[in-house]
């Protein structure tokens, strides 16, 4: 019984993890950078949405519309000032930088603004918990909802890439800029598109984390946002399904650790595992495996 | 470019080196002329312990406010300067270096024990007072010239434990700390060691760290499963608000203990669910909400500057505060005295003292610069604090 | 004839090069004594002096790992994490053993850097048979890994020999006079003050021989070799393992020995995410790639600079890490984007133009 229970437990905290890799994934995959500051983009979101429903009292989904509204912007925004300038530096590594730079600042823009006391964030899910097995197991509304909202942008992810116009151009874009210019594709926008979807995903992440999590702070976006990325590693990076079963594995494994090792290593396990399952098969679960051309 | 890169580069270093140098000289030539005492303040005022710091900046600022508006203290007035050290040692020596450059005479920090333990000993080179309002780890008051406002780990665990055998609150107990931070794992110890002469049994020990504290689901189950009837939690009040929520989730109702580091859960976490916190016990100095003329007053100052309701980080700073001005005032020493000979004063003058603050009445020190104040125990009924 | 002429002048080239890498390590030395003699350093900037020490070091040895052999390490502080508690844990130990300060330290110095090279052999076997973002991601995992576990390790001592637990120090069983060395997360207190601002200088150029005449030797030409092409690399013969294991092996034992240094000038050493987890190592990052991947002395200028760049902010109070960020990001941009780049340049020859005007006026 007891196992069933922490089965439970990893599968809703791997579900928001999941959910943050997608945005993840996407972004990699397209854009071939590691969005460090993409777990800053959902404190954003987080925040955004704890301002207008519990500060300003409107309704939970004028808040996650603000919220996703905001971060698209936001994600934009960032793309284009921060990492567009450097998209042909000679190394990509200079972007990785600028990334880390700007996780920095939107931290302390959100310590400005909301100041360092941790908010408990009010859940915007009213769906009731499902009782399992005469009550003895509950699967929380939140979970329910992160998994469902996971599943369908997953879904609504991978239609959009291969049955739209500009799906196909980040398909494109993603296995060659160049060639993708002169076939006439507009690469800076679909690119800039990149980053529209996924911080709007990271919006969504950000409030279903908060709503199974409520703790929010201008550092709770960072620890999950690494957690996501190893996630998004796990499962093939660049692969969206690979970043949903990578998330929820990771839940699965970090809550596992804890209940049958030790709680104190857990976090040692976790990485043990990523480790070992990388030097199996080194581009993850659901990776490609690329052949290099001599 | 090569060469360009040069030349920014030299420019900035050699700014940079002009600027340090500048600092230097400055703050020799004002140092020890001024007619106020200098208060540097150490604490993380960004980063992930941020609340804390700032809540000890902000409460050491409303009482030198205070003070300096009545007139300060023997016709001197104080003057703060608050760095931050973004809970990292080295930050934290080097935010002493700053105000020692500003010619700090007395040091109040630093807020957290690791950061403390590495500023002891730059302060005891230098003979420089200082006063840590919350750092608990016992190397913490290392040396003579280090005083503390707060309690000891050691004193709050073993405090906890003779707390709940002596009044037979729990048969099981279980236990959840941050095995990544000191503060944690020192009570956790002290704790452990002295429920061995208690009636009461440990049932599970479960940690979390830095890392990963946001799912507490596994160390409650296998309280819950262990049959627990008391749950310890020696950690601060934003984990705790987590653990509590999660609790209720899952429908498990122990009673819960915590320790000075849970004050705050009513008032520290925006828009918390109160009624979670019914019934949870701890040991605390200090109450936001008592009814004492002090507290209410320093309360209403607190949140009409700042915003925020006080959490015992701030009282802890306030009462070391006025700690130092009834040292002053005994010792008799002056802005214009030398660093060392202020010490000196002050470490004679803290064991006369004694103060009645917002942590506790009569609070004396002895000369290895621990207080004596009886921890109370509280229980939350109703949203608010009540006596047991 | 003329061939060897070229050969000749190159040489003088990188011996050129490396001479004045050195000669602003030592003139910056100098330059420092002078002013504390002098009196006129600021308390901050010398207390700064080993930090930026240790600093420098990291960069250095990180960019050998990134800029020379061409591989992401997100795991570097793992290393120095490795280095710092290692030495610690001997200089505690042998306080009353070895009494001289400069034995001991010397010994302390020896073991860091050892057990670092150490781990980062025993990382680097299964570890750089990945490539990129999957090596970056699983350095960082040892990183975290080597965090973690150093935050649960207890250790004692007492006269019947060491005692271990990752429990907690109860469980260590020391009898009444035994003495707790490391206490989990509480680390190790009381380590003596060893380091100081000539022994940092002494091991940064330490650090700088032994990285430099790698890079110019024929162990560091099969490493670029690697770096640039390593199938083609591989297919004139040179063993890509071997030496891709020797970059990253030293690459760890100089973190270690950044370790060292930062561990014996703080009384108080602990693993926080602060200052060993994947936050410093990210740091160490930037340094690297702000000064310029794999070029050396860029990384010591770009640790100096962004290591005093938030002290020197701190007249800013609470906007210090908001416009630190800022600044971080303009000055990523100002030398790494194409644009700024071109921009530069087209100044620069501006400049040069006016001064060949100049000349010739003068001349005329």
């Amino acid at each position: 019984m007891s196992f069933l229970k922490y089965l439970i437990s990893g599968i809703s905290l791997g579900s928001v993890y999941a959910l943050i890799a997608l945005g993840y994934t996407m972004v990699y995959g397209i854009a071939k950078m590691l969005n460090f500051a993409h777990g800053d983009v959902i404190m954003i979101g987080a925040f955004t949405t704890y301002t207008i429903c519990s500060t300003l009292g409107l309704p939970p989904v004028i808040g996650v519309l603000a919220a996703v509204i905001l971060c698209t912007f936001l994600g934009m925004g960032i793309e284009r000032v921060a990492y567009k300038p450097l998209r042909k530096a000679a190394s990509p590594l200079a972007v990785l930088i600028t990334a880390i730079g700007v996780s920095y600042l939107l931290q302390n823009i959100a310590l400005l603004i909301f100041g360092a006391n941790t908010k408990a964030f009010a859940s915007v899910v009213s769906f009731p918990a499902l009782e399992l097995a005469d009550g003895s197991i509950t699967v929380s509304g939140e979970t329910i909802v992160t998994i469902l909202s996971c599943i369908v942008i997953m879904i609504c992810l991978m239609l959009f890439i291969h049955k739209t116009k500009a799906g196909q151009a980040m398909l494109a874009v993603s296995e060659d800029k160049g060639a993708a210019q002169l076939m006439g594709i507009n690469v800076n926008g679909t690119i800039a598109l990149t980053f529209a979807i996924g911080s709007a995903l990271a919006a969504i992440a950000g409030v279903l984390l908060c709503s199974a999590y409520p703790s929010l702070n201008p550092y709770t976006g960072s620890m999950p946002g690494i957690k996501a990325f190893v996630a998004a590693v796990f499962g093939g990076i660049g692969s969206i399904p690979g970043a949903f079963i990578g998330g929820i594995l990771l839940g699965i494994i970090e809550i596992f650790a804890k209940a049958y090792i030790s709680s104190q290593v857990a976090d040692a396990i976790v990485f043990a595992v990523l480790i070992i399952v990388l030097l199996i098969k080194p581009t993850g679960i659901l990776g490609r495996n690329v052949q290099e051309k001599v | 470019m090569k060469k360009f890169n040069k030349f920014v580069s030299v420019a900035l270093a050699s700014a940079m080196v002009l600027s340090m140098a500048g600092c230097g000289s400055d703050a020799s030539q004002s140092g020890s002329s001024s007619d106020a005492f200098k208060i540097g303040g150490i604490g993380p005022t960004t980063g992930g312990a941020a609340a804390y710091g700032l809540a000890v900046q902000n409460a050491a600022q409303l009482a030198v406010d205070e003070i300096n508006a009545a007139g300060g203290v023997n016709g001197y007035k104080f003057e703060l300067n608050f760095q931050d050290d973004e809970l990292d040692a080295e930050k934290s020596v080097n935010a002493y270096n700053t105000l020692k450059d500003w010619g700090a005479q007395i040091i109040l920090g630093s807020v957290t024990s690791g950061c403390c333990i590495a500023v002891t000993d730059k302060t005891k080179e230098d003979n420089m007072f200082q006063l840590t309002p919350s750092g608990s780890a016992v190397a913490c008051t290392q040396y003579d010239n280090n005083f503390r406002v707060c309690f000891s780990d050691p004193a709050q665990g073993a405090a906890s434990a003779q707390y709940i055998g002596e009044n037979g609150l729990a048969s099981k107990v279980a236990i959840i700390y941050d095995s990544s931070d000191t503060y944690s794992t020192g009570i956790y110890e002290s704790f452990v060691s002295g429920a061995a002469s208690q009636s009461f049994e440990i049932v599970s020990e479960e940690a979390f760290t830095a890392d990963s504290k946001t799912d507490f689901s596994v160390q409650l189950q296998k309280a819950q499963d262990a049959g627990a009837d008391l749950i310890f939690l020696p950690i601060y009040y934003q984990e705790a608000s987590l653990i509590l929520t999660q609790a209720n989730g899952m429908g498990y109702a122990p009673k819960f203990f915590g320790v000075d580091g849970m004050d705050g859960i009513l008032t520290g976490v925006d828009n918390f669910d109160k009624s979670l916190a019914e019934g949870v016990m701890l040991l605390t100095p200090f109450a936001a909400d008592a009814t004492d003329d002090m507290t209410v007053k320093f309360v209403a100052a607190y949140q009409e500057k700042f915003g925020e309701i006080p959490n015992q980080f701030a009282a802890d700073s306030y009462d070391a505060i006025y700690a130092i001005k009834a040292a002053i005032e005994k010792s008799g020493v002056k802005p214009s005295d030398s660093v060392s000979d202020i010490c000196e004063g002050l470490k004679g003058a803290f064991v006369e003292i004694s103060i009645d603050g917002l942590t506790g009445e009569g609070i004396v020190w002895d000369a290895t610069g621990e207080p004596n104040k009886a921890p109370k125990a509280v229980i939350i009924e109703n949203g608010a604090y009540k006596a047991m | 004839m003329q061939k060897a002429f070229m050969t000749k002048l190159k040489s003088n080239k990188t011996l050129k090069s490396n001479l004045i890498t050195f000669g602003m390590v030592i003139i910056a030395y100098i330059l420092m004594e002078i002013l504390m003699a002098a009196g006129i350093l600021s308390n901050l900037l010398k207390g700064l002096l080993v930090p930026l020490c240790v600093y420098a070091i990291l960069a250095v040895s990180l960019n050998l790992t990134v800029g020379i052999l061409g591989e992401l390490s997100l795991g570097h502080a793992g290393f120095m994490c490795v280095g710092a508690f290692s030495s610690a844990f001997f200089s505690k130990c042998m306080q009353d053993v070895i009494p001289i300060a400069g034995v001991r330290f010397t010994l302390a110095i020896i073991i860091g850097a050892l057990s670092a090279g150490l781990f980062g052999i025993l990382i680097g076997i299964p570890v750089l048979r990945l490539k990129g973002d999957y090596l970056a991601i699983v350095t960082l995992a040892f990183g975290e890994i080597i965090k973690n576990l150093v935050n649960i390790l207890y250790v004692g001592l007492d006269e019947n020999g060491f005692h271990f637990s990752t429990k907690s120090s109860l469980d260590l069983n020391l009898s009444e006079n035994g003495t707790v060395i490391i206490q989990g997360a509480q680390g190790i207190t009381g380590t003596p003050h060893d380091s100081n601002f000539t022994i940092g200088i002494i091991l940064l150029l330490l650090t700088l021989f032994i990285v430099l005449n790698l890079i110019h030797s024929r162990d560091g030409r099969a490493i670029m070799a690697i770096r640039d092409n390593t199938i083609a690399a591989e297919s004139v013969g040179i063993n890509i393992t071997k030496y891709k294991l020797m970059a990253f092996s030293i690459s760890a034992a100089l973190a270690g020995l950044a370790g060292v240094l930062y561990a014996h000038n703080l009384s108080t050493l602990t693993a926080l995410p602060k200052n060993f987890g994947y936050n410093m190592s990210i740091m160490i990052l930037v340094f690297v790639v702000l000064g310029g991947i794999g070029n050396i002395r860029g990384s010591i200028i770009s640790a100096v600079v962004l290591t005093l760049l938030p002290e020197l902010l701190r007249g800013l109070n609470d906007y210090r890490m908001l416009i630190y960020a800022i600044v971080l990001i303009v000055m990523m941009l100002f030398n790494w984007a194409p644009a700024c780049i071109q921009w530069r340049e087209k100044i620069a020859y501006k400049l040069k133009k006016k001064k060949i005007v100049k000349i010739n006026g003068k001349e005329a």
